[in-house]
């Protein structure tokens, strides 16, 4: 299949440029390094050992929400307490986000880190999800919000911890796709 | 009257959402945190007088509690109050279980309950005629929860919750009356002055 396909070989290329790391313990490493320790989600097959791994740690406070929303508004009044906080979600999840976005993250000035598990796009098998992908950056873009898409694991890392410093330091929300060819995705045959 | 006819009889009585609140923030000793919800709850806490540690939110309704929970996780030593309306706690329901489950101590939230959406022209909630949000609070696992039969008894709830080994909910029924004041609507000056009275943060 087409899309077994893809993901063997993106799979292939972050072998060789990863020195052993994989992604999620990538971002895992770099949300203690800059001092991320409230991790709420709703949780999404690709996010699966992620999710485990953060669990297993006890830096992190980290616990499942019953939407999106929610877990927004939690990292927000935790960063106003003192603690930094990111969002873990799915494509559709993020759907459910504009108006918390412009009502709370931007005008308030929150440095919201939100990690998007890309469903949508290269071999989903679900028309709804590859239709809600598509609402996904034009709602991004009309915000003006700083997001980018990882394919890569040899630049995930620049791109999680630059995200992270820049959101931090000028105070604005960002958003992290992970893209299948970072994670693999999710397909019919799994 | 806000209840159709179908409202089953309440042994509570009708209060109102800014003298509770006044009574709520004159009793504040301890710059304890204060959230307020979106329109009336935010504009009564605004009319009590402004604090420091008073949190005014702007829209995202539903999230009083919420971001009361974010800021009870992030300073734990410190109470945290939120109030919240009935009509946005039904937006944002499934925070009672995330909260039930995480089990915040230092969180007191309370519901003003007039079965309307006042300030969208006082129509009734999907809840007004049938449901009880106190016992949907409690089927959620906040266990502290009750209705505040009169202003005395809010106030015991309020003291109560200070101690109480677990996150406090208290439903207050109100009458129809719109909010006493109008917060500025500044978000982030609302925002780095809660942090500078949460002490997250030094003036400029």
């Amino acid at each position: 299949m087409a899309a077994s396909k893809g993901q063997m070989a993106s799979q292939s290329l972050n072998e060789k440029t990863s020195q052993s790391k994989t992604w999620h313990q990538v971002v895992l490493q770099t949300l203690k390094r800059n001092e991320i320790r409230l991790v709420p989600y709703v949780p999404d097959r690709v996010l699966t050992t992620l999710i485990k791994e953060i669990h297993a740690d006890p830096y992190f406070i980290s616990f499942p929400t019953a939407r999106e929303e929610e877990a927004v508004g939690i990292v927000s009044g935790a960063w106003m307490g003192g603690m930094r906080g990111a969002v873990l979600m799915q494509t559709s999840g993020f759907a459910t986000l504009a108006n918390v976005l412009a009502s709370l993250a931007i005008p308030y000035q929150i440095p919201l880190i939100m990690f998007v598990s890309e469903r949508g796009t290269l071999g989903e098998f679900n028309y709804g999800q590859s239709l809600v992908c598509r609402t996904m950056r034009p709602v991004l873009d009309s915000l003006a919000m700083e997001h980018h898409t990882a394919t890569r694991l040899d630049e995930f890392e620049f791109i999680v911890d630059r995200s992270i410093k820049q959101a931090i330091t000028t105070q604005a929300p960002v958003a992290l796709i992970l893209s299948p060819l970072l994670t693999g995705g999710k397909v019919f045959d799994k | 009257m806000n209840k159709p006819e179908s409202a089953p009889a309440r042994n509570t009585k009708v209060m109102n959402r800014f003298d509770l609140t006044s009574r709520l923030v004159a009793k504040l000793k301890n710059e304890e945190a204060v959230v307020g919800g979106i329109g009336n709850t935010n504009f009564d806490l605004w009319a009590a007088g402004h604090r420091p540690q008073n949190f005014y939110m702007l829209g995202s309704m539903g999230l009083a509690f919420p971001i009361a929970l974010g800021v009870a996780l992030a300073q734990p030593k410190r109470r945290v109050f939120a109030l919240e309306g009935d009509g946005s706690l039904l937006m944002q329901l499934g925070c009672l279980s995330t909260i039930a489950t995480l089990k915040p101590n230092n969180l007191t939230m309370i519901v003003m309950d007039n079965g309307i959406y006042q300030i969208t022209g006082a129509q009734p909630t999907p809840a007004a005629a049938l449901s009880d949000i106190v016992a949907i609070a409690i089927g959620c696992g906040v266990t502290n929860s009750a209705w505040a039969a009169d202003e005395e008894d809010f106030d015991r709830l309020v003291e109560q919750s200070l101690t109480a080994p677990g996150p406090t909910l208290i439903g207050v029924r109100i009458d129809d009356k719109p909010g006493t004041g109008a917060t500025r609507r500044d978000p982030v000056q609302i925002r780095e002055r809660f942090m500078l009275g949460l002490g997250v943060r030094e003036a400029l």
